[in-house]
């Protein structure tokens, strides 16, 4: 029983970024039905971009990870300016092919940049973990949990309640009738591809200091962002929170229980089963098939 | 016309090359780009003539490449029955035929199961595919030896009318070999896309609701390109296996099925030369650069290659030097203007 509810602790902290990836993913595909495999690649970005701010430069944790979200903004609003926008209404296999190359470049680029060596991201936490009843965890883990569940609370209040958030919503049901209404939607775009890459780069600056950072860290985290997305159905932002966290606790379970080895298969299982018995994913309220 | 007989002419050219050229590091380059342009021209099938963009096809390769290393190598594996199943080591071209089927056998399943789904769906259910199946190759190592490899594979050897079975042991019958294979390959696929099967593929590319609503039964064909596709990729995986005699897990990563994207989208998706082009530009082009600059640069160039393609050069190299190309292709089998998803 306790090892169950180390399990489920684990899988909810490791859950909460699994959800910011998938919203962020889900919202790019929703909104503008571009299918994001640049989306691992600004996890990773996030990621060294703490250990450059905390190693490097010595800058305070909390700051390095606002930067690093900061950063990644601007990276995604780059990439929709300069490759997404000039194809205007190219189809979903055209722009596939754009986004593929673009990851090709990026994860190279790291490598590159950063070399093939994992580096460790130093956080300001204390090493003993904390023993809570019949479970222990670690304090870095706990500040993951709050802040992923405050930047989910603080989205959804974005996407619900401010005047973007309802361009956001107008675009995803119906592009020309928004655009009609007077909703800039090239801005709507640039915005939605910039938020959702911030939520990846704040993923991996939270996750980044949790295991270790390397150059393909981001491939494994990009695809199982887009079972997250599939478990959710694509667009549906609830369904992608949802998602993220039973991925997490899929993983956690699976990996504890089954075989830590096939650990990161679970997720493509995952991804498997669902288009086998329900296509428009698990939490869709009606089918938005891409 | 004038195609079929520069076609026929060029693949004697490459057939006379081992003849006259006595570099062997050149030929064994060839050998192995030629295996990736089989493995391109699979692709192609899917891409270019169902307009269905295959991201795991490295799976099938690698595939191919397991069945045919292990069934030339024999195994023994414990499946949870009450013996384990013990397979003897069988000739390389039953091995090789073996891993044809085995790969068809998945193509199938895998159609089956992701044309439920189009687009966005059957692209993701595709990578997941050869991700799971590179965690099986790594983490089942009582059949496939993990990541230490299955080493020590028997070369390709060919049974000849009077001489009985032969050893290809040579770099020169490796690539012969590979070059009719290859031959082979090319004129199946040509004769499937002119086929009835071919109509009705680029019907369903060109406008799905549309073909379904003539009576063409849609998924159906889908599931028969599938086959084709994945049983010519285990070919490929078969002939890589006994060329390079060693295989890993890494057969299944996913830069392999991206390096047969660029060459199929950069040749010419949708038109028969079009990935025989891209594949010798791409699998020639690496070996050209070698040591000019680290791999990580080689692979932004790429990367960056790909985008300027889609760009510049939507429909690929091919249709952009079309005159020739459009005399020789019939009407219905030009590539659309867009991708046709």
């Amino acid at each position: 029983m306790d090892q169950f509810l180390q399990h489920v602790l684990n899988g909810v902290v490791l859950g909460g970024t699994y959800a910011l990836l998938g919203i962020g993913l889900t919202l790019i595909f929703g909104i503008m039905r571009v299918v994001n495999f640049t989306h691992g690649e600004l996890y990773a970005f996030g990621a060294y971009l703490t250990y450059l701010f905390v190693a490097l430069l010595h800058l305070d944790f909390f700051l390095s990870i606002a930067l690093a979200a900061l950063a990644g903004f601007l990276l995604g609003a780059l990439i929709e300016l300069v490759l997404l926008r000039p194809l205007g209404n190219a189809d979903t296999d055209t722009v596939m092919l754009v986004m593929i190359g673009a990851w090709i470049a990026m994860q190279n680029a790291e490598q590159f940049v950063w070399g093939g060596v994992a580096k460790l991201v130093p956080s300001p936490f204390p090493q003993d973990p904390l023993i809570i009843g019949p479970v222990s965890v670690l304090p870095l883990r706990l500040f993951v949990l709050a802040a992923t569940l405050v930047l989910l609370v603080a989205f959804y209040l974005l996407i619900d309640r401010t005047r973007l958030g309802t361009a956001m919503r107008a675009t995803f049901q119906d592009r020309d009738t928004a655009a009609l209404m007077g909703v800039d939607v090239r801005a709507v775009y640039t915005l939605t591809f910039a938020l959702g890459s911030a939520l990846a780069a704040i993923a991996g600056a939270l996750l980044g200091p949790m295991f270790l950072v390397n150059p393909t860290m981001g491939n494994l985290v990009g695809l199982k962002a887009f079972a997250i997305v599939i478990l959710g159905g694509l667009g549906n932002i609830a369904g992608a929170t949802i998602g993220g966290f039973v991925l997490a606790l899929v993983e956690e379970f699976g990996a504890g229980y089954l075989s830590s080895e096939y650990r990161d298969a679970l997720g493509f299982l995952v991804i498997i089963a669902v288009l086998a018995l329900r296509p428009q994913g698990f939490f869709a309220l009606k089918g938005r098939i891409g | 016309m004038s195609g079929r007989i520069g076609g026929a002419l060029l693949l004697v050219a490459m057939a006379t090359l081992p003849l006259w050229m006595g570099d062997l590091y050149v030929l064994a380059i060839l050998t192995s780009t030629g295996i990736f342009i089989i493995a391109a021209i699979s692709l192609n099938l899917l891409l270019g003539f169902t307009g269905q963009l295959s991201l795991g096809h490295a799976a099938f390769f690698g595939i191919g490449a397991y069945t045919s290393a292990l069934l030339s190598l024999g195994f023994d594996v414990d499946i949870g029955l009450a013996d384990p199943v013990v397979v003897a080591p069988k000739p390389v071209w039953i091995a090789f035929l073996g891993a044809v089927v085995v790969s068809g056998l998945f193509g199938w399943l895998i159609g089956k199961l992701a044309f439920r789904v189009r687009g966005a769906y059957f692209v993701i259910v595709t990578i997941s595919f050869a991700e799971v199946m590179r965690m099986v190759a790594l983490n089942w190592v009582d059949l496939t030896e993990g990541p230490m490899a299955l080493n020590n594979i028997p070369p390709l050897s060919l049974w000849w009318p009077g001489r009985g079975v032969i050893t290809l042991a040579t770099k020169a019958q490796a690539y012969w070999l590979v070059l009719t294979v290859g031959a082979l390959c090319y004129l199946l696929v040509a004769s499937v896309v002119r086929s009835r099967i071919g109509r009705a593929l680029v019907a369903l590319r060109e406008n799905e609701p549309l073909a379904r609503s003539v009576g063409v039964r849609v998924t159906h064909y889908l599931v028969v390109a599938t086959v084709v596709s994945a049983a010519i990729a285990g070919a490929a995986g078969g002939l890589y296996a006994h060329c390079v005699r060693i295989v890993d897990p890494d057969v299944f990563l996913f830069i392999y099925t991206v390096t047969m994207v660029i060459m199929v989208v950069s040749g010419g998706k949708g038109t028969l030369a079009g990935p025989v082009v891209g594949g010798l530009i791409f699998g020639l082009l690496p070996q050209a650069l070698r040591g000019t600059a680290p791999p990580e640069v080689q692979w932004i160039v790429y990367g960056i290659g790909i985008i300027l393609i889609v760009f510049f050069l939507p429909r690929g190299i091919v249709p952009a030097f079309a005159g020739l190309a459009r005399l020789r292709m019939p009407r219905a089998l030009r590539p659309s203007a867009g991708v046709g998803s």
